[in-house]
Formats: structure tokens, C-alpha cells, sequence
């Protein structure tokens, strides 16, 4: 039990996808410029994530190693399908604003990273817990980009007013770099700088 | 002077391991190197021993700044003025020399005390955490900083700028010597697409601007479709129009840049090849001349904007700039040609100077590989040869 609480907490911290693998940082520089669309594609990632972890796992023995890959994709390809007409359904502004992010979950190397070096070789439940927790890591730190992003670039937080009127007056600006993709990337390596210098462990000498 | 040192010898033994103080030895050490040569000496290994420290360095680029920031507080006041001139109530004393610097030396000192403040506060906090030395590095930033700046910049964003220049341009890559782009650079970049309102446009480069004068800087004039700057070349070159606070005259740049060549400090290989550049590209507009912009006479490219500012102070800054000899200059070269090229293409940006030395700063390193490469092969090839006969 023990064992398979790690699985979720690992990649929130110690193994996390983006900070420490660095991977998937090209899906969180483009949609982190506002909070929502980061949710939204934190919550397709776990999805696609969680079910191909599953379905891979199921199908571990049956599938041959020469073409595993393209079976893979084919797979998360499915699975992505799937997010995107949801999201299509239900929430067509954020998809609109998701634009091709969505589809490209697809090369997003965070899934395909789990399937090959996880569920490849586990079983169906234990790989859902890891495709759950690595989904986690990447949201944790999608959102804390979107949070600060469009706080500060736009002054508010999911489309909602947060610094007030009276500021602006006051002589405040919002932060046009924070809306640009260059400032994500300083983002996520502040936030690497901030990780690593908690956990000394991780530095490479 | 006895008196001062007198009080440091006293204060030294707290600031020494084990003394009450020792948490601020960097903070110590930085004052007493600044006010008196160090007692310490190099003990271990060979170094090139010369007057010109890094201290000596700064303080030179330091004076040959002065001529630049002078004329700017003068410019400052006197562009206020005139933009007042024929305004009802307005004091006008654009004839007033004095009057004009004062009003200058008012807009420029907050910025100044904001920029070394800031600055120098997250140094001496970073010094500590590492456990070394305060750099002398910020000396002369500190001061480029305002000097790039529009004068009515808020002050606020001039300290975030700072903040960000210092941290993300500098301290992260290690300190003074391991940035790899020019930290006032970055700052200026910061803003400009931070806050580009507060950045650019007419309203900005006259410091709380009267009605009289439209406001608009000769490159902002020609990216707006005018044939010719308002403004005439001499003034351009004397530095009487707006701007950032430092750029505008050529001629106090100049001053600066002959103490910096004559001294040795900034590399002229730089210097001549921004120019050569810039001048290819200018005549290659006005031979194409296709529109107004690529008609106007390539020397005016020397005289409006930063142009100057940057092939002077910043381009040469000795750690972002290519080492090698013939990196030079190629780095100088391209950064005439990318300079002139952003000024006359591109219709975003009126200033390319900023960007193409920021670009050719992350090129730099590059361009120092290959040139060692190729002089690795040579002599490679000489030595096969050698062997053979």
C-alpha cells in the first residue's frame, strides 16, 4: 500500500515530469498564459495519461516489441481523440483556445515517457496509479504557472478581476512579458531553481 | 581618509571567521575594497599581474559614462522646457542652463538611487549565500541601467527590471564574468516588452511633456512614414532631441568612447566593425531604396536612436562580446547589419540595436568556438605538413 502511495507522490516532487524529467515543457509554455485552459489540459493529460497506462498494461504480453511504439500511439492517439471531442462537447471555448495542444498530447513525451517505461512492464491497477500521479506532477505545475501568469500578465485569476481597479490607478501595469511563451520558460526554470535548491539531492555534480 | 580606514581596521576583526560578524564579511569587505587597495594578494598559482583590475576597469568605464549623463540631465530639462514653451502658465527657461540640468538632475537621480539600490541589494544578498565577494561587476550597470531608460520610466518597473536583470540575467548563470548576455540589456528588455506603453511611442521621451512639441523620437517619426526626421542632423548629433536619457548626444558618447579606446578597455575591432556594418546595410537600403525609410542617407542610421549608445558601451562589454580577435569581429559586424535591418524592416520595433546585440550575445560563444576550431585545423594541417617534409 505503501508502495503504491508512492507512485502518486513521487511525481509531485522527486520524479516530477516537467521540473526534474523535463518533459511536456512545450504543452506547458503555450496553454499557461491563463489559468483555465491550464486546468483543462492538466485534467486532459491525467485522463490520456491514466487510461493508456491502463490499456497498455492490458495488453503488455500480447504486443510485440518491434512495433510496440506505433501500438502505443495508437492508443494514446485514441484516448486523445476521445479528450478532444469531450472538450469539443462540453467547454468549446477552452477547446477553441486549447487549439492543437490537445491533439498534440499525443507527442507529448510525458505519455509516451510512462508507457514505455512503466506500464510496459506493470500490471493494469499499479500502472493507473502512476499514470494518475504523473499526470498530478505535470498539473501541479501547469497551474502554478497559469496561477502566477495570468495574475500577473492579466490581473486576474480564471477570467475574474483579482488586483484591484484602484491599483491601476495608482500607476500599475499589467506584465506584458508574463503572456509571452519566453517568460513560461524563465517560469519553469525558477520554479527548477526553487526545487532543487529544497531538495540538494537532485543537483547533478 | 585615515580617519575612515582607521574605523575599518578597527571593525575588521569582527567581520573575520569566528568574529561576531562574520555573516556580513562580504557586505565589509566590498566597502573596504571600494574606499582602499585590499591588503590581500593573490598567493597560489600564476596570474597575469596588472594595474588594471577589475575595480580600475569599472571606474573607467564609470567616467567615460559621465559626458553621456551629463548631457542627458541637461536634455532631459531642456526637452521638458521646450515642449512648454506657448503653454499658458508654464515656467520656460530653455535658455536657462542651469535651470535645465537641475530639472534633469531631479528625473535622474531617483532612477539612479533605484537602479543601485536594487541592484546592488540583491548582489551583496547573493554574495552572502555564496559565500564570495561582492562584484564590482554592478558598478558600472548600475549606471547603464537609467542610462537606457526613457526619463519618465515608473520607477517601480525600473526596480522589477532591475530585479529581473540582475537575477535572471546574472546571478543565475553564477555572477560578474558568467552572464552571457548584458544585464542592463536584459533590464531595458524587460521593460520594453513588459511595459511596452511605458516603453515606446510619442509620450514617453519627454519627461511630463507639454503640448508644444509632438514628442516622437526621429526613428519613432520614421517608423511612422515620415521621409525625414524632424530634427536636424546636427541636432541629432549634438543629442538635442528625445530619448532615452543617455543616448541622445553623439558627441558626449564619443567623449566616453575615446577615453574607452585610448585606455584600452573596449575593444575598437568591435566598435569599427558595428560601424562597417551598419554603414554596408545603410548604403545597401539607399541603393535599393525602395521606400522613404531605405532612401534616408545611411549616416543618418549613426546619429538617431541608440545606435551609438550601444556600439559604445554595450556591444564592447568585455564578458557578453566574442573573445577572439576574428570574433570580434564577426559578433561587430552582424550586429550593424541586424541593427539596420531591424530599424529599416521590420515595422514592429523602431530601435534595433537592443535586440541585435542581445542576439548577437547569445551568438558570441558560438562564434569564439568555430573561430578556435578553424585555428585548431590549421595549425593541425600546418603540423601534417611539417611531418611530411
Amino acid at each position: 500500500m505503501a508502495g503504491n502511495l508512492k507512485l502518486i507522490k513521487n511525481p509531485l516532487s522527486k520524479e516530477n515530469p516537467i521540473t526534474v524529467q523535463v518533459l511536456g515543457i512545450c504543452s506547458s509554455l503555450a496553454v499557461t498564459a491563463q489559468l483555465k485552459p491550464a486546468i483543462v489540459m492538466s485534467l486532459s493529460v491525467i485522463v490520456v495519461v491514466a487510461l493508456s497506462n491502463v490499456v497498455v498494461s492490458l495488453l503488455r504480453n500480447t504486443i510485440p516489441q518491434r512495433i510496440r511504439i506505433i501500438v502505443q500511439l495508437v492508443i494514446v492517439s485514441m484516448m486523445v481523440i476521445l479528450v478532444d471531442q469531450i472538450l469539443k462537447a462540453f467547454v468549446y471555448e477552452i477547446s477553441k483556445q486549447l487549439s492543437v495542444f490537445v491533439g498534440l498530447i499525443i507527442t507529448n513525451c510525458i505519455v509516451m515517457g510512462r508507457l514505455e517505461a512503466y506500464a510496459m512492464s506493470h500490471k493494469p491497477y499499479v500502472s493507473f496509479l502512476d499514470g494518475i500521479g504523473n499526470g498530478l506532477g505535470y498539473s501541479f505545475i501547469l497551474i502554478t504557472m497559469g496561477f502566477i501568469r495570468e495574475l500577473f500578465g492579466s490581473g486576474t485569476l480564471l477570467g475574474y478581476r483579482i488586483i484591484p481597479e484602484s491599483l491601476y490607478e495608482a500607476g500599475y501595469a499589467n506584465n506584458g512579458l508574463m503572456i509571452m511563451p519566453p517568460m513560461a520558460l524563465i517560469i519553469v526554470g525558477i520554479i527548477i531553481w526553487i526545487h532543487r535548491s529544497r531538495n540538494k539531492d537532485l543537483c547533478e555534480k | 581618509m585615515k580617519f575612515i580606514k582607521n574605523i575599518l581596521d578597527n571593525m575588521r576583526p569582527n567581520f573575520e571567521k569566528g568574529g561576531k560578524m562574520h555573516a556580513f564579511h562580504s557586505l565589509f569587505d566590498a566597502i573596504d575594497t571600494l574606499m582602499f587597495v585590499p591588503k590581500t594578494t593573490t598567493r597560489l598559482g600564476s596570474h597575469i599581474r596588472d594595474a588594471v583590475d577589475n575595480k580600475r576597469t569599472m571606474i573607467v568605464v564609470f567616467i567615460a559614462l559621465l559626458p553621456a549623463l551629463l548631457f542627458g540631465m541637461y536634455n532631459i530639462g531642456y526637452q521638458h522646457h521646450i515642449s512648454l514653451v506657448g503653454v499658458e502658465g508654464a515656467v520656460s527657461y530653455c535658455d536657462n542652463f542651469w535651470g535645465n540640468l537641475w530639472y534633469g538632475f531631479l528625473k535622474v537621480l531617483p532612477m539612479l538611487l533605484v537602479s543601485y539600490i536594487v541592484g546592488l541589494g540583491i548582489e551583496v544578498v547573493f554574495a552572502q549565500i555564496r559565500r564570495h565577494e561582492v562584484s564590482e561587476g554592478y558598478f558600472v550597470t548600475g549606471l547603464l541601467i537609467p542610462l537606457i531608460c526613457p526619463p519618465d520610466v515608473p520607477l517601480w518597473q525600473l526596480a522589477l527590471a532591475v530585479a529581473f536583470a540582475v537575477i535572471i540575467g546574472k546571478e543565475v548563470f553564477g555572477g560578474t564574468g558568467y552572464n552571457f548576455l548584458n544585464p542592463a540589456l536584459v533590464a531595458r528588455a524587460f521593460l520594453f516588452f513588459s511595459y511596452p506603453t511605458y516603453m515606446s511611442g510619442d509620450t514617453v521621451w519627454i519627461a511630463e511633456q507639454g503640448d508644444a512639441v509632438s514628442g516622437a523620437t526621429p526613428l519613432g517619426e520614421m517608423l511612422a512614414g515620415a521621409s525625414m526626421p524632424s530634427s536636424s542632423l546636427m541636432d541629432m548629433f549634438i543629442g538635442f532631441i528625445p530619448g532615452s536619457v543617455g543616448e541622445t548626444s553623439v558627441i558626449a558618447i564619443l567623449l566616453g568612447a575615446v577615453l574607452l579606446l585610448v585606455t584600452g578597455i573596449a575593444s575598437w575591432r568591435i566598435m569599427l566593425s558595428i560601424f562597417v556594418g551598419a554603414t554596408l546595410t545603410g548604403v545597401m537600403f539607399n541603393l535599393i531604396g525602395a521606400n522613404d525609410y531605405m532612401q534616408l542617407p545611411f549616416y543618418y542610421h549613426f546619429v538617431m536612436g541608440g545606435f551609438m549608445f550601444g556600439m559604445v558601451f554595450m556591444a564592447t562589454d568585455p564578458v557578453t562580446a566574442a573573445q577572439t580577435n576574428i570574433g570580434k569581429y564577426i559578433y561587430g559586424f552582424l550586429i550593424g547589419v541586424m541593427a539596420i535591418l531591424i530599424r529599416v524592416v521590420n515595422p514592429a520595433y523602431p530601435e534595433g540595436m537592443m535586440l541585435s546585440i542581445l542576439l548577437m550575445n547569445v551568438f558570441a560563444p558560438l562564434i569564439d568556438y568555430y573561430v578556435v576550431e578553424a585555428n585548431i585545423r590549421r595549425r593541425a594541417k600546418r603540423a601534417k605538413l611539417a611531418v611530411k617534409n
